[in-house]
């Protein structure tokens, strides 16, 4: 039998029907809209991409490469190898006072993605309300609504240097309200929270019987001042689960490492749902990781004191060019105001884009008080990101002479 | 040795990455003043820690390439100097590109460039060979170069990323 493309066009829209409704009712991310526009556009500086611009240390790959000479090629315990966990327990315990016991209190991860995943899974019933401080990472809202949670946004402002506030947070606060998801450092603010910031919103959480899921990603990715993890203020060990991973601050996006550090009574809950669907993280990404962890953090430091140069640039090329541009003190975003312009993320964006080659992620994509923002990654070269300065720059201009 | 400040430190890289960098971007970059970059530069040049700010060419790409080779000299120390009078004496030939001490199974090595295979070889032949203290010679040509003073010639890094990721 004979199947032409009509058919298939046909059979998938018919197929729609069988989806559930959560899942039909899920929009495509704001980031993945733009990537379409991007993609065949020629000459493009980028400043939309959301990982580092360096490769992997080359001691880790060659430690990922020796492991499957010699073999590595099996499954590896559910939670992941001990010695990475005893690894990432010394780890946390060295750079950010955090004391988890590898056997009952750590999973390794498929990703710091596959740990809020998990995380949400296990603590959402049908209903539930999900905090979640906006603008944010573009997954947190969809994953919630996925495990059939209820995503509330609080918001944060650029004059409060993206910091979340205890009033606004309490003032979302219902009933059903559950879980608050935290991302600090910023992805897209670069906005961090200090020890200071951290204590009202811990009164707050414990007030209101909140479970934390703390997404610190890009801890290592601090400038003027060390990141302060959520769980090590007084009190919130046993109700945040710590995510965190080896894509940013190893420059290992791709190999999908991540874990999550918890109390042991909602790591095991956890733990039945990742053994139930991975099984495991792949066992190089966990050789790799260890290695990382081991002898990678000269490398992660080189890299930080980059980032931080890059940081400074670009924060003066937007403020020079007439952007306001709060100062980011982590990760690796700039996240300029575009307001003064007159127009919309979006048409901004995709204007820069179009009349300056110059590819920015739009602020809205980042779900409430994003609109009228850009998302800058300075993860790239210094010789790039001053040719993106000046084209902005010209760009901006024209658009102010009207 | 002088102790060198971190700022120095950090503008010794930034310039080894791309000497042509101007002290208004370094000092971005270092979020120091330009008059610091300025005078961190100067000092640097001063001390001689900066010798010159040279130009890495990948001479495959010239249709006038050169012919190079490394050369392992065995010789004889001098009484009272060692190796420095002769190292001196050989480093001072306009043909010579760099000279080194070495430890192991030879005393030098010296890099050698020329217009072609003869005149390198009647450059070790004429010159080097007939120095008094020069034991034996050995002479290996480079066919290709990869990478040089850490740079590689040939398909450098690309970038894989997506050009927007989340």
């Amino acid at each position: 039998m004979s199947v032409n493309s009509q058919d298939v066009e046909n059979n998938s829209k018919s197929m729609t029907s069988y989806l559930s409704p959560v899942v039909r009712e899920i929009q495509p991310s704001g980031i993945r809209r733009f990537f379409d526009l991007v993609s065949g556009n020629k000459d493009i500086i980028t400043l939309g991409v959301g990982e580092p611009d360096f490769i992997t240390p080359w001691h880790v790959r060659e430690a990922c490469v020796y492991s499957l000479e010699r073999g590595f090629t099996s499954y590896t315990s559910n939670a992941g190898m001990p010695e990475l966990r005893e690894a990432i327990a010394e780890y946390l315990y060295n750079s950010y006072d955090l004391k988890y016991d590898p056997k009952d209190e750590m999973i390794v991860t498929v990703g710091g993605s596959e740990a809020i995943d998990l995380a949400l899974r296990a603590l959402i019933e049908p209903g539930d309300e999900v905090l979640v401080p906006v603008p944010c990472y573009i997954s947190y809202s969809p994953i919630t609504s996925i495990g059939g949670g209820v995503p509330v946004e609080v918001e944060t402002f650029a004059k409060d240097s993206f910091k979340l506030k205890a009033e606004h947070l309490q003032a979302r606060i219902t009933p059903k309200s559950k879980i608050l998801i935290l991302n600090y450092p910023s992805n897209p603010t670069g906005g961090i929270m200090t020890y200071e910031d951290w204590l009202p919103i811990a009164k707050v959480v414990e007030e209101n019987d909140l479970i934390v899921i703390a997404d610190e990603i890009y801890s290592e990715l601090t400038y003027d001042h060390k990141h302060v993890s959520f769980a090590s203020i007084p009190g919130m060990k046993d109700r945040t689960l710590l995510v965190n991973g080896f894509s940013k601050a190893f420059a290992m996006t791709g190999w999908r490492m991540g874990y999550v550090c918890g109390h042991p009574d909602l790591i095991y809950a956890m733990l039945k749902i990742h053994q139930y669907t991975v099984m495991c993280a792949p066992v190089m990404g966990q050789v790799a990781a260890l290695e990382a962890l081991k002898n990678g953090l000269r490398e992660k430091d080189h890299m930080v004191e980059s980032y931080n140069q890059r940081r400074r640039l670009i924060v003066q090329g937007l403020r020079d060019i007439g952007l306001s541009c709060h100062d980011p003190q982590g990760a690796f975003y700039a996240f300029p105001s575009i307001q003064s312009t007159g127009l919309s993320s979006e048409e901004f964006s995709q204007r820069l884009l179009m009349e300056a080659k110059v590819a920015a992620v739009p602020g809205n994509a980042f779900g409430g008080g994003g609109e009228g923002f850009l998302r800058c990654s300075y993860a790239t070269s210094v010789s790039q990101l001053n040719e993106a300065l000046h084209r902005m720059g010209q760009f901006v201009h024209k658009l102010k002479q009207g | 040795m002088r102790q060198i400040s971190e700022l120095k430190l950090k503008v010794l890289d930034l310039l080894k990455e791309d000497a042509r960098r101007d002290p208004n971007l370094l000092a971005t970059l270092l979020g120091a003043t330009p008059e610091e970059i300025a005078e961190a530069i100067a000092e640097l040049e001063e001390d001689n820690v900066i010798v010159k700010y040279a130009t890495v060419v990948n001479s495959s790409k010239l249709d006038d390439e050169k012919v190079t080779a490394l050369i392992e000299v065995q010789i004889t120390p001098e009484r009272g100097r060692g190796f420095e009078t002769i190292a001196e004496r050989i480093y001072l030939f306009p043909q010579v590109m760099s000279v080194y001490l070495m430890s192991g199974a030879y005393d030098l090595l010296v890099e050698v460039e020329g217009r072609n295979l003869k005149e390198v070889a009647s450059f070790v032949s004429d010159k080097l060979s007939t120095l008094e203290s020069v034991l034996s010679t050995k002479t290996h040509f480079i066919l290709k170069k990869y990478k040089q003073d850490g740079i590689i010639f040939e398909d450098p890094e690309e970038d894989r990323r997506l050009l927007i990721s989340p």
